[in-house]
This record gives C-alpha cells, structure tokens and sequence, in this order.
C-alpha cells in the first residue's frame, strides 16, 4: 500500500507495508544513511530523528504511523558543504571517533535545543541520557553541545548589535 | 575505501598518469608472524633493514604514486577504525613528500591495491604503517630532487621544497612533482637513511588538522559499509540459535519461503540465511525462524555468572601451560611488609553500537567482500578457503564500520556474506547482523585473574614481586575458514585452529605482566589457557587491561600498607626518563600535590603503563566522589598525560585517550556478560549496560608530550590499562575499601561498605 511521507520538508509517496519501521524506509527507499540501525530496540539511539519536532527512535515507528506527519533526519540539519549550527560545532569539537552513533547524537541534541536553547549541564546530560557511544566519545560531544549554545546566543547578540 | 566510496576509482587509478610501472607486492606469506601485533598471517619479512611495513613490501611504488598533476595516491595496509589513522597516514604523507595534505588521496587496505600490514590492531598503526609511509615519502622526495637535480645540472644538495609540490632551484626556477615523476620510476626498493625532514621545519605533522572522515559522519554522508547500496543489492540475515553453541530445532522453512519478498533460504550444513529483496522481509522471516526452539550442544559448561570468586573457580579448573615471563634474582634486605592479592576480570563484550555488517557479491568466478574487519587480507584468506576458491580470486576491500574495540562480529559476518552471496552468484548481499546476533556470537573479551605478591624492605623499597596471570591468548584472529563460525557450521565443519600464545614482548593475555618498575627479584608467570569456555578473542589492550590494573593496584595497596605518597613509590622505582615524565605531566596538571584527600566520600587516585612497555606512555589521575547510599562512583575530573613519540596529529591522539579512558571506566566499573546454563545471557543495552551520560566524568583533561621527530608510538589503547587502575585506587583513596574485582560496580562497592 502506499504510504505518503515528509521528510526533511519533501513529501515522498511510497509503496510499503506500513508496519515497516521508518529506519529502513529512511535507508533503503529513500537512502538516507543518518539514522543507523543499532539495536531495534531503542535502547542505543542511534537511529533517532525527529518527528514533529520531538526525538523518536525510527527503528521502533512504523512508517504507517507518521503518514503526513514532519520527519527531519540528520540530513535535514546541514550538509558537509553548508553544515547546521550543530554540526559545526560537533566538526570544531572533533566529535567524533568511529561516529556511528554521531547522527543520532545530533538529532537527539537538536531537538534539546530546539526546546530551550540555553540548557546548562545538568540538562543536557540528562538529555543524551538515552543515547549510547561506545568510543567514549561523550566528553566531546558534551562540548560541542555546549559550544552550539554558545555559538547560537553568539549570533544573536551579533544581531542585536547590528542596527 | 571502496569503488562507491573513493574519489578514485579503481578504472582511475589504471589509467591515470602514473609512473607506477607494475604494482609492486610483497610475497604473501601465510607465516605466522606479528600480523600488527596479534599474531594473524602477516605477510613476510624480506628487508630487515628497512623500517616499518618497508619491511615487508619495500618496494616505493607499493605505497606512492605520483599523478602527472602532482597529486600523491598513497597505499597503506592499515584501516580506519574511528582512530584518525586515515588522517594522521596523511599527515605523515604530506609532511614527507612536502605538499598539502589536500594533495594527499589514501587508499587503505584492499588486497588488489595496497600491501598487507596484516592487522589493524596492536596500536601498531602508527609503528607500521606510519614509519613506512614516512620513509617511502622520504624516499620519492629524495628522487625528486636527484633527478630535478639532474635536469638543472645541479649538485642534489642545491635542490629545495617548499610545501607547495614543486622543487626549486637556487637561481628561482622549479619543477612540479608531477612533471619530474613522469621521468621516474618509482618500482624501486627503499633505502634505510633517506633523509627525513626536521622536526623544526614541519608544516603539516603534529599539527591538529581535522579528520578527514568527520564532515560526512555528521551529516549523513556514505561513511560506512552499512551506507553502501549496489545495483541489484539482495538483504540477508543469518539465522542462529541465541548465542555461541546454541542451534535452533526445525525452523520453520516452509512458511519463510512462501512469504512475498523472500529470494532464497541458503541452507549449507549448519549454516542457514534467509535473503529477501528488502531489509525489513529479511528480518520478518529470521524472527519468524527464531520461533523455533534451541539447544546447546554438549560442550564445556558456560562460565560461572557473578563474582570475582567464580571467575577464579572457572578459569583455574581448566588446563594450564605455564610460560615463565620474567624471573631476576637480586640480592636485597630483609622484607618489612608484605601485600598478597587477587585481581579478576570477567568477559566483557566489544559492544559495537553498530552490529557487524558487509557485503558479498560473487560474479564471473570472483568473490568480492566489502568488509569492515581489522584484517582485510585475513577476510581474503578466510573466505577463499570457506568457499573454496584461490585467493587470487577473492577481493576483499575495507569500508569502515562502527568501532570494534578488537575481534567483534566482523570476520564473521564477512564470511557469512560470502557463502550467501556463493549460492547466489551475480546479486551483491548485503548483511547485517541483528544486536542480539552481535552479542551472542561476537567473541568476547576473555576472563583473567591474577595473583600478586609484594614486599616492601625497611628503605619502602619493593623488595620482591610475584605476579602470575590465568589467561587465554586473547587473540583467535581468523586466518583460515576454522576461525569464523560459517566455518563452523560447514559440513564437513573446518577445524577450529588452537589458541597459541603472542610471545613477549608484545604478549596476549601476558601483556602488560612484565612490570616496567625496576623492582628486585622479580617473577612473573603466565598460566597459559589455550581453550575457554565461552567464545572468546582480542578487545582493545588484551591482558594489559588486567595485567596494569593489577601492578598499579598493588603499588598503592603498598604505598597505603607503608603510608608512602603513590606517585613517590612509582617515581622511587622507574628508571624510565620518559616515564617519569607522563608520571609527573600528568600529577602536575592534575594538582596531585593539593589534592583532595580520602574522606570517605571522596579521594583520588593515580596508575601508569606504557602500553606493551614498547608502545606509548601513559599516565592517569582521578578523583571520585561515591555516594555511601548507593555505592556510585562518580568521576569528578580525570588527567591523563600520553607520550606517543611524536604525535601525527595531537587531537587525534587526545581523541584516543579521552575515549580509551571513558571505555575503561565503563569496562572496569559496570561491564560483565552475564551467562546462563544453556546461553549467554547479556543479549542487548539493557542485559548488558554500559555508561551513559549520567556517568562520565565531569572532565577529561589529556596533556600529550611534545616529542619533536621521535619514532611514533602506538596509542589507541595505551589508556585501557591505566584508566581502569586509577578508577579502583581512587575509590580505594576515597573510602578505604580496595575493590579487586571487576566490574567496580555501585552494587559490589555499596556491599563492601555496608550499612550507611
């Protein structure tokens, strides 16, 4: 049956059984490769996005459960060449290790700011709670949280002061 | 890299305008030599005198080319885990032949294109692959200029670099590389002493450039093997029992090949894959096949769950080899004290977030394998004996993965793909395992235990030192079909190959046990197990995990027996310069001196290794705050200090220390598989818990020593050993209680407190 989706702001209409989770829709039909399969569980985040705003794991949703609802993947923040405000600080921060669970990192940190944007520490490490890193890479990640914030309120005051 | 992932494909890299006259490789030896440090198949020594993987495959047309618009192709055996090796390769590169990095394409390891470095495993990277390229660079620049030289009637000396590709003379004319190469041959052996360039002149090595391989890792990029899509690619997954020895009973075939979607059921002995046009069809009909009921086949009983008691229990009822690692004699006073103790550690699983995948496609004779194993050729050789072909005609090719931490389902999942794709000749298979097939067939990190005996003489002097370790050889690397589980399952089964030890001094399970300490009359022995129990093979730092934590236990259960200051009583017996050094980098960033002292709530603590007592130095300062209620240790702050030689890239090398240290803490004070009767019973995140945010430490500070030219040192796993010590030294600072048993868990240190 067909299953109409919006992803990244572009309607797709696909033929699928809607019990499909959306990861595989989003890999495999329309070769996004951000969210990653880790465990199907959702116990590691690695495959989170957002759907309607909030945090979702896509290995767990159905596809036929967000017809017509907003799906935004880690494509959906930036690209290599035009990377988002997030995706700029996790590349300054470095990051990164082996970087599989990264793109599920960043949706999950971009949907804490998307909510308040001035969190302190103990907020977004609650936040990242759910999500899992192998490599010890969580420091980094917690800076470049971090240095997101402090970017954002950096181009917010270079345009309070512009006249 | 791969043909969907590289800027260079294979078609360009036939054709371009290169001086390479034939590509040039090594004889691949099947001998059993250091394959990167672990004891694979790594290819033969056939010119000692050279350094690094030179060694091997001298030949500089095996690692350089220069293209006629004077860009560098550069070859390497080696491949990216998620260390940076990819970037610091070209570093090293750049900084030698003198050119942008930008001007720098890396090909790694792909048995039709690059030599065989054998593993990428035993922070060996660096020592190998590192060294060789940087001398074979030394060595193309040195031609370049003689023959620059030649053309300008010049003497060689009056011929410069300058960063930029082009060779200049005195008098302002140059030549780009690219023009002099298109004279050149480059199918000529290395020499031993082509000048390398100082350190004071560096433009690109040991400067903190960016990865290479971050931008599309944040942005959903092709970065993995998982992102690739091939035409006419088929899903696959592999149906097993639950874990390691398990079987399923009469899955239900008939029902599977009737459902929409499903292509075939490959069915070879006890082998059995399912393989459907979409991913999701794949994994509908596994789990409709792992309705079916399971058994264990009579086997050696599973290791005993729990505590540090029943570690020791199973590892010391089974048949040892005792290998005798170090035995000195001196004479010395009479002993004042005496601390005897025993360290264990349980199985801990690789616990990759992304489970192990590849892809296999088997067309006109061939077999190509896209694979995120640390040994590409060793997939080669695995594969090539699994499905019965000459190894020539198998291509196997390295696409990076999730981080494996050593032998996680890798190798096996690669040769899984293989025999699929054999049965379904033309179609590439792409296959993944599913996360309770990663932990349940992966190998685990093996159970140690050790025995440590110590005397202090009156001067506070270690007078004697007794330390014997209980391991396996860690390292039951494939190099043929025996080693992988398809292997396994084939009928008749390829014999699984025995464990043999890695002899000092990189050791396996002996790692590490040689102290690096000049302590008097020293004995170490290694109770060599050559069979486990539970599937078990190489996780990052093998025995150096157990083996530091328990030399770097003992020391401050010494210097707290004598009320000794514990760096005074590491400092009081390192000769090492180079060791003292990380030591006190390390205690002065971190305030030793000042530091909090032992209230009962909080305390700090302090360990120290050099990985292998070859690879690099490292030291470790912590300080904890436990709740008493709970049993929780939280890591207030943490300091380390690393001396890597001279680091390619220093925020690569803090990259590895930051997170080798977040690893250990998650490995030393929460990780164990847990067993059942018939099973493993850690089959996902929440049967198997690892740290998460809540649990790392408030800060990660990494000093890394300034070594201007010296030989690189491996460092990807040097902080393992050194984390894991100064985590129980701490809590033992903090509250008097000395945990020996790993995990370090809320639960195991609430019970040794007792009532609040």
């Amino acid at each position: 049956m067909t299953v109409t989706i919006t992803v990244n702001g572009a309607d797709h209409a696909l033929d699928v059984d809607p019990a499909t989770p959306l990861l595989y829709v989003l890999r495999d039909d329309l070769e996004l490769n951000g969210a990653k399969y880790g465990c199907g569980l959702g116990q590691c985040g690695a495959c989170t996005v957002h759907i309607d705003g909030k945090p979702a794991f896509s290995c767990l949703t159905p596809v036929g459960a967000v017809a017509g609802r907003r799906i935004r993947t880690v494509e959906g923040l930036g690209s290599a060449e035009a990377p988002g405000l997030l995706q700029q600080a996790f590349e300054t921060e470095q990051a990164a290790q082996c970087g599989y669970c990264i793109a599920g990192m960043l949706m999950r940190a971009q949907a804490l700011l998307d909510r308040n944007p001035d969190p302190d520490e103990a907020q977004i490490r609650a936040h990242m709670q759910t999500n899992l890193c192998r490599c010890g890479t969580h420091m980094r990640i917690l800076r470049a949280i971090r240095r997101a914030v402090a970017m954002r309120k950096g181009v917010q005051a270079a345009q309070e002061i512009r006249p | 890299m791969n043909p969907i992932l590289s800027p260079l494909s294979r078609r360009g890299f036939l054709t371009g305008g290169a001086l390479v006259v034939s590509f040039a490789l090594a004889p691949r030896a099947f001998a059993q030599l250091a394959g990167g440090g672990e004891g694979g198949a790594g290819p033969a020594v056939v010119a000692p005198d050279l350094k690094g993987s030179l060694k091997s495959a001298p030949w500089l047309d095996a690692w350089i080319r220069i293209d006629a618009d004077g860009r560098a192709t550069v070859f390497t055996g080696k491949v990216e885990l998620g260390q940076g090796i990819r970037t610091a390769l070209i570093q090293v590169a750049a900084e030698e032949l003198d050119i942008p990095p930008a001007a720098v394409t890396l090909v790694t390891a792909d048995t039709e294109r690059t030599p065989d470095e054998g593993l990428t495993a035993g922070s060996h990277s660096m020592q190998d692959s590192g060294t060789a390229i940087q001398n074979a660079a030394a060595n193309v620049r040195m031609l370049l200029a003689a023959e620059a030289a030649k053309i300008w009637d010049l003497p060689v000396g009056q011929v410069s670099t300058g960063g930029d590709g082009r060779l200049r003379a005195p008098d302002g004319r140059t030549l780009s590389y690219g023009e002099v190469a298109a004279r050149l041959s480059l199918h000529v052996q290395a020499v031993p002493d082509a000048p390398l360039r100082k350190p004071s002149d560096y433009r690109t090595l040991g400067r903190a450039l960016p990865r290479v391989d971050i931008p599309a890792k944040l942005t959903g990029g092709a970065a993995y093997l998982h992102d690739m899509r091939l035409p006419g690619m088929l899903h696959a997954r592999v149906v097993r029992g639950p874990s390691v020895g398990t079987g399923l009973q009469s899955p239900d075939l008939d029902t599977v090949a009737r459902m929409p979607g499903v292509v075939k059921i490959v069915r070879q002995g006890g082998f059995l894959a399912v393989v459907a046009e979409r991913q999701w069809t794949a994994i509908q009909a596994l789990r409709h096949l792992q309705r079916a009921a399971y058994a264990r086949a009579a086997q050696p009983p599973l290791p005993a769950d729990g505590s540090g008691d029943a570690v020791a229990a199973t590892l010391k009822a089974l048949p040892a080899r005792d290998i005798a690692i170090m035995d000195t004699s001196d004479p010395v006073g009479p002993a004042v004290r005496s601390v005897k103790a025993r360290y264990t550690r349980p199985w801990i699983s690789h616990g990759s977030i992304g489970p192990s995948c590849a892809i296999a496609q088997y067309m006109d004779g061939t077999m190509t394998v896209w694979t995120h194993s640390q040994g590409t050729f060793d997939v080669r050789r695995v594969v090539a004996e699994l499905v019965g072909l000459p190894p020539e005609k198998v291509h196997a090719i390295h696409a990076e993965g999730a981080g494996c931490y050593g032998q996680n389902g890798a190798d096996d999942v690669a040769a899984d793909a293989a025999v699929i794709a054999r049965a379904l000749p033309g179609r590439p298979i792409r296959l993944q395992w599913m996360r309770e097939q990663e932990f349940g067939w992966e190998p685990l990190g093996p159970g140690m235990m050790t025995e440590l005996e110590a005397e202090l003489g009156a001067d506070n002097r270690i007078v004697s030192w007794r330390h014997a370790v209980w391991s396996n050889p860690h390292n039951n690397r494939p190099v043929g079909a025996g080693g992988v589980l398809a292997g396994n399952e084939a009928d008749p089964p390829f014999p699984a190959p025995e464990g043999k030890p890695i002899p000092m001094p990189e050791g396996d399970g002996s790692r590490n046990s040689n102290p690096l300490y000049s302590f008097a009359n020293t004995h170490v022995v290694y109770h060599f197990l050559k069979d486990m129990p539970a599937r078990v093979s190489a996780l990052r730092s093998l025995g150096a995990h157990l083996n530091v934590f328990s030399i770097e236990s003992m020391l401050d259960e010494l210097a707290a027996a004598a009320g000794i200051d514990p760096l005074a009583i590491r400092l009081d017996h390192m000769r090492d310069e180079r060791a003292r050094e990380v030591m006190q980098a390390a205690a002065d960033r971190f305030g030793w001196p000042k530091r909090v002292k032992g209230d009962g709530r909080h305390g700090c603590g302090m360990a120290f290794a050099r990985y292998k007592n070859l690879g690099a130095y490292c030291a470790v300062a912590m300080e904890v705050e436990i709740d008493r209620e709970t049993g929780r240790t939280m890591v207030r702050r943490a300091v380390a200090a690393v001396d890597c030689g001279q680091p390619a890239n220093p925020d690569s090398v803090r990259n590895q220390i930051e997170g080798g240290l977040v690893q250990s803490l998650s490995w030393t004070g929460r990780e164990a598989v847990r067993f059942a009767p018939d099973r493993r019973a850690s089959f996902d995140w929440s049967s198997y818990p690892i740290l998460r945010f809540d649990d790392v430490p408030g800060s990660v500070e990494v000093v890394v020593m300034d070594r201007p030219g010296a030989p690189f040192l491996g460092t990807a796993e040097a902080a393992q050993g050194p984390s894991a010590a100064a985590l129980a030294n701490a809590i033992a600072n903090a509250t008097g209680v000395r945990l020996r048993d790993m995990p370090l868990s809320p639960d195991r240190l609430k019970a040794a407190l007792g009532p609040v």
